[in-house]
């Protein structure tokens, strides 16, 4: 039996129960109903910013005489990000390695390492944000601007969010230790990480380099 | 033992986001490498095709479409662990919904609004009918 193996069946005494017993008898155990739960509502998430993505789309040629994507976007920056969030997503697994085993250690050091290029990430597109509104180029100045700020920032918020909850499961696997209910909230966790690589890859494709074409 | 365990795998589903793996940590640790390595090059073919005047230019579009659509596939298998065994149907049928509205919300704004400004009668002529 490997430490993988052990970190589904161990603390859940119905899952290790039911390993003998016939197929589909009972409720599905915690961590499936809850990971699934999650599941559903990432993807209502993800219909959330199709629509803002939808509008983004719709009015990207709407500059109303200001700025277009090709004069404002520095797709150099762009790069950086996506190799942040990228980055921080493959330790975010790591953690979930770290945390399905048991290390402590490991997987403190890996959601440390997630949360600075987090906060890398955050750092850039607020420094984009900020020279962009210094420039003239508010979300006030075009229906185009309205939507880039809507759909960027809405993914920046959102990672704001993970990186608070980030913190939390540290703070909460040092003071609890990987009990049953912490561990579903870390694969809450990192579902609600890697989601929002995905979302960022639809960011970067774009708003940014589709949007620089226009 | 290991019997048993053969049996939770078969007849239970998994959680979204769990990974199902007879190897140790280091065939885990090999998974994510892979899907890292996946994704920088497809993240890198994306931002080279949209940069570059090698590629005839209408196909631009279209490229970085597949790529980003290629690249989520890949996030999907080796970060979310989604997979097709019959563990992951139920994960599976609510993404394959999700996807369904995505296509719906986006495609169909696009295809309305264009239609709209195809048929809008041009700004200038508008303004003359107005007086």
């Amino acid at each position: 039996m490997t430490d993988t193996a052990m970190a589904y069946s161990h603390g859940d005494p119905r899952l290790r129960s039911m390993a003998g017993a016939v197929a589909h008898s009972g409720p599905a155990p915690k961590r499936i109903v809850t990971g699934y739960g999650f599941w559903i509502f990432i993807l209502s998430d993800m219909v959330m910013f199709s629509a803002f993505f939808a509008a983004y789309a719709v009015l990207l040629g709407q500059t109303a005489g200001g700025p277009s994507g090709r004069e404002l976007f520095d797709l150099h920056n762009v790069a950086i990000e996506t190799g942040f969030l990228l980055a921080s997503s493959f330790a975010c697994g790591l953690a979930t390695i770290a945390a399905d085993t048991r290390n402590a250690n490991w997987f403190q050091l890996a959601m440390a390492v997630t949360c600075v290029l987090g906060l890398g990430f955050l750092a850039i597109e607020g420094n984009e944000f900020a020279s962009l509104v210094m420039r003239g180029a508010g979300p006030t100045r075009s229906a185009f601007l309205s939507a880039f700020f809507t759909l960027v920032g809405c993914h920046g918020l959102h990672v704001s969010a993970g990186i608070l909850w980030l913190l939390t499961m540290m703070a909460q696997v040092a003071a609890k230790g990987f009990r049953a209910d912490i561990r579903r909230r870390i694969l809450c966790f990192a579902l609600f990480w890697h989601a929002l690589d995905i979302i960022w890859i639809a960011v970067f494709t774009v708003v940014y380099l589709l949007g620089s074409a226009v | 033992m290991s019997n048993g365990r053969h049996e939770i795998d078969d007849s239970i589903d998994l959680a979204p986001g769990d990974e199902h793996v007879e190897g140790g940590i280091g065939e885990r640790i090999l998974g994510y490498l892979t899907g890292l390595g996946l994704a920088i090059l497809l993240t890198a073919t994306s931002f080279f095709v949209a940069g570059t005047n090698l590629v005839w230019e209408p196909s631009i579009p279209v490229a970085l479409v597949v790529l980003a659509i290629a690249q989520m596939g890949v996030h999907l298998v080796f970060f979310l662990h989604i997979t097709t065994g019959p563990d992951n149907t139920n994960n599976v049928l609510a993404l394959a919904f999700g996807v369904l509205i995505v296509f719906l919300v986006i495609g169909g704004s696009l295809w309305i609004m264009a239609n709209l400004n195809h048929n809008m009668m041009p700004m200038d002529q508008f303004m003359q009918m107005q007086r």
